[in-house]
């Protein structure tokens, strides 16, 4: 029997597809359902975030660093505070340092709930996603009364954070805890463990440890590969060394290690982590104040300086050049999800059309990210 | 339907000595248009809302309450939304066969109500092959897919075409399948037919008649939700994967048929199973007065027919979706097969028990009691521990 004769198609998956997670193309040679291969095509959205910061000064820049990453600003806030500060050497209050961490951990946890929930309305599950937006809005809710906003929060600044904790926002946030916890379990009754969930995602798209470090994943996709390596461990910063946390990584129960289900649970875990680095945080914080006295017109001295904070989507980099005035010479920031688009070529031969979508979203892909 | 007939002509209401056949026609069809548009449409509609009302309740939101009491005036508004808006045809489009695709999906969704016994006198046609019509027709929708797909001219369109094409096919046979012990056991073809081989009792239905119709109904269930393109089957039009699927270049009302037909169809679906497998209208001799009887009856029908269009919609808050290869190991290595098994063993068993065993009747139904009580036990368990608050009024 002469084999059936088939023919390549070329399918172009976005800018404007549902899901895409944001203005990302991919150009899709498949055969059929099967992929042969999915080209990322970046750049949609790039806004000259880099470029902008040599043109706004060091303390302009900061309510633009929100838009480097609008799904967990606060990590990006703080690693351009990180920078600033270490080119300037100002030393952050201790009370600011904790009002970052407990931030930046209620960021984690809102920007995983939106990943985990997002993956689960791309697999089809549309319930799961109601869910997790619910609980994220509480979050919201809490952040908005610490500085205001509830998506670019701009809450911090070089040398601490705007704002100190508004009257009763501790018992609030310990009361949202408590009510997470048991919330984490129900949605992992409700989807994480659904036979049908585990089937589409156990196995699909596994990383092997060599291609995640050769490729430069970080954060939750790395860690996935059964690689502990976590900033707030490996290279602390901030207050991270005083709170007792575990390092979720990926195991392969489900399928093999490095799959898109041990990514999935790597970021469930992480929750879990987050609440309780945030409870730690919350019992722990000092008195004091929040906010390090800087001179009005910043101008660190000429040098160079790299700063590394591990962000919901991991490992995040900010590279400054100062010549002494008070205009950076030069920014970059390095992000995950930039690292994350690489990968998908070399992953994408032989999945599905379906597998694309769900090894988008467990990648955790932000397009603002990608292209800055 | 004869007297019917027979009765309209001898009141002269068509004057003296009409033609007989033409009245039969004018008759027919004059009840396909009642049954249709006063049945069927307003049905289609009216599950939209109840569907979103539903996924509403289940994911902590409120969902459309804004148009009419409650909202339930919804469906009307985006009736009306939709055929106000342009009807586009792509230019590249093969505009002949994306112009009719929406005919043959409506024709697949109003041919299966001619034989739906909505009660023991109340059916357009008892048609002595009606389960086997009901298949047949319900099948044409892949024809409707297949063409919109391909006549979009858009590789999404044409993905979803080609699924839906592969996945209907497949699940025609369990599903043909599953019907098998039911007219093994009925030894008809008739839909009144097979209704009248049950009984109102739950124990004398046919899903508890014996184990393996019990797996037929389960299995005949799941391939319907195929062929209706429910999740966590509905590939075809899969929206995070197909954007819209093979509906992904239609706008306007030609968008609304395609939808309409899908919902319209979950009722179809209900009555298969209800006919099949949940006693139909069989309801207790009440009263001698024929029209309560039937009134009576249409209510077991249609709430029977309710419940099961309910738990679709839940399957289908609550689900993901399958990938196409799992969709048709499903099908083919474990629904068939195990389909064919229910076939010989309900043989066998009727071979054995010419006229059932009404022990089996009282012992399944009596497990699935037991089996309820556990499910309800555990939600309630569940709703305890997560100490959330329960709020069971309907209207919000």
């Amino acid at each position: 029997m002469s084999t059936l004769h088939t023919e390549e198609m070329t399918l172009n998956m976005g800018p404007q597809h549902p899901s895409t997670h944001g203005v990302l193309r991919f150009v899709v040679r498949a055969d059929g359902e099967v992929m042969r291969e999915a080209i990322p095509d970046v750049g949609y959205l790039h806004r000259s975030i880099e470029k902008i910061a040599e043109k706004v000064g060091y303390r302009g820049f900061m309510p633009y660093t929100d838009r480097v990453d609008y799904v967990c600003a606060m990590f990006t806030n703080q690693g351009w505070g990180m920078a600033c500060e270490k080119l300037a050497g100002i030393e952050v209050p201790r009370r600011g340092e904790y009002c970052r961490v407990i931030a930046a951990e209620f960021n984690r946890i809102a920007s995983h709930l939106l990943a985990v929930g997002s993956m689960a309305m791309d697999i089809g599950a549309i319930t799961p996603f109601a869910h997790v937006i619910r609980e994220r809005e509480m979050i919201n809710d809490l952040i908005e009364e610490l500085c205001g906003a509830r998506l670019t929060f701009n809450y911090m600044r070089i040398g601490g954070v705007g704002w100190d904790l508004p009257q009763g926002w501790r018992e609030k946030a310990l009361k949202y805890l408590d009510h997470f916890d048991p919330i984490l379990e129900e949605y992992n009754s409700l989807i994480s463990w659904n036979k049908i969930y585990v089937e589409r995602l156990a196995g699909v798209a596994a990383v092997s440890s060599a291609d995640a470090i050769n490729y430069n994943l970080v954060g939750p996709n790395l860690r996935a590969c059964g690689i502990k390596w976590d900033i707030r461990k490996d290279i602390p910063y901030s207050v991270y060394p005083e709170f007792e946390f575990e390092v979720p990584v990926g195991n392969g129960n489900w399928g093999k290690l490095g799959d898109s289900m041990d990514r999935y649970v790597v970021r469930i875990r992480e929750m879990a982590e987050s609440s309780k680095i945030l409870r730690q945080a919350l019992a722990k914080i000092p008195p004091g104040p929040v906010l390090a006295k800087t001179v009005r017109n910043f101008k660190p001295p000429a040098g160079e300086c790299q700063v590394r904070v591990e962000s919901a989507r991991g490992d995040m980099g900010w590279y400054v050049v100062s010549d002494g005035t008070g205009y950076p010479w030069r920014v970059h920031v390095r992000t995950g999800s930039f690292a994350a688009m690489g990968i998908i070529q070399k992953l994408s031969a032989g999945l599905m059309i379906a597998d694309l979508v769900t090894l988008i979203a467990s990648l955790d892909v932000i397009a603002p990210e990608i292209d800055r | 339907m004869q007297t019917l007939i027979q009765n309209l002509i001898a009141s002269g209401a068509f004057g003296k000595n009409p033609p007989s056949g033409l009245v039969a026609a004018i008759v027919v069809f004059v009840m396909s248009l009642v049954v249709f548009l006063v049945v069927a449409i307003p049905f289609a509609g009216i599950v939209t809302w109840v569907e979103r009302r539903v996924w509403a309740r289940i994911q902590s939101r409120v969902g459309p309450n804004r148009v009419g009491p409650q909202g339930f005036l919804q469906w009307v508004a985006d009736g009306v939304k939709n055929i106000l808006k342009e009807d586009i045809v792509p230019d590249q489009a093969d505009a002949r066969l994306f112009k009719l695709a929406p005919y043959l999906v409506m024709l697949a969704f109003a041919l299966p109500w001619a034989v739906v016994p909505f009660s023991s006198s109340l059916i357009l046609a008892d048609l002595n092959v009606g389960i086997l019509y009901m298949t047949a027709v319900t099948a044409l929708t892949v024809v409707g897919m297949l063409m919109a797909g391909w006549g979009s001219n858009d590789k999404w369109s044409l993905i979803g075409g080609v699924r839906s094409a592969a996945q209907i096919v497949s699940y025609e046979i369990p599903a043909g399948l599953s019907i098998f012990p039911v007219v093994l056991m009925t030894g008809t073809l008739s839909m009144q037919g097979i209704i009248r081989g049950q009984g109102w009792a739950p124990q004398h239905w046919f899903l508890f008649a014996n184990p393996f119709t019990f797996v037929a109904a389960n299995i005949l269930y799941m391939s319907s939700l195929a062929e209706a393109n429910r999740t966590p089957f509905d590939l075809p039009e899969a929206d995070s994967e197909l954007v819209a699927g093979f509906a992904t270049e239609y706008s306007g009302w030609r968008y609304a048929i395609f939808f309409m037909a899908e919902w319209g169809n979950l009722f179809i679906v209900g009555a298969i199973i209800t006919t099949l497998f949940l006693g139909g209208w069989q309801f207790p001799h009440v009263t001698n007065n024929l029209v309560a009887m039937n009134v009576l009856e249409v209510i077991t029908f249609v709430v029977k027919v309710l419940f099961l269009v309910f738990v679709s919609m839940w399957i289908r808050a609550t689900l993901p979706r399958v990938r196409i290869d799992q969709l048709m190991t499903a099908c083919w290595k474990y629904f068939v097969p195990i389909a064919f098994v229910n076939m010989i063993g309900t043989a066998v068993w009727v071979a054995i028990w010419p006229d059932g065993n009404v022990a089996t009747g009282y012992i399944m139904f009596a497990a699935a009691i037991v089996f309820g009580a556990v499910f309800i036990r555990r939600v309630i368990y569940y709703l305890r521990r997560s100490g959330m608050e329960v709020y069971l009024n309907p209207a919000i």
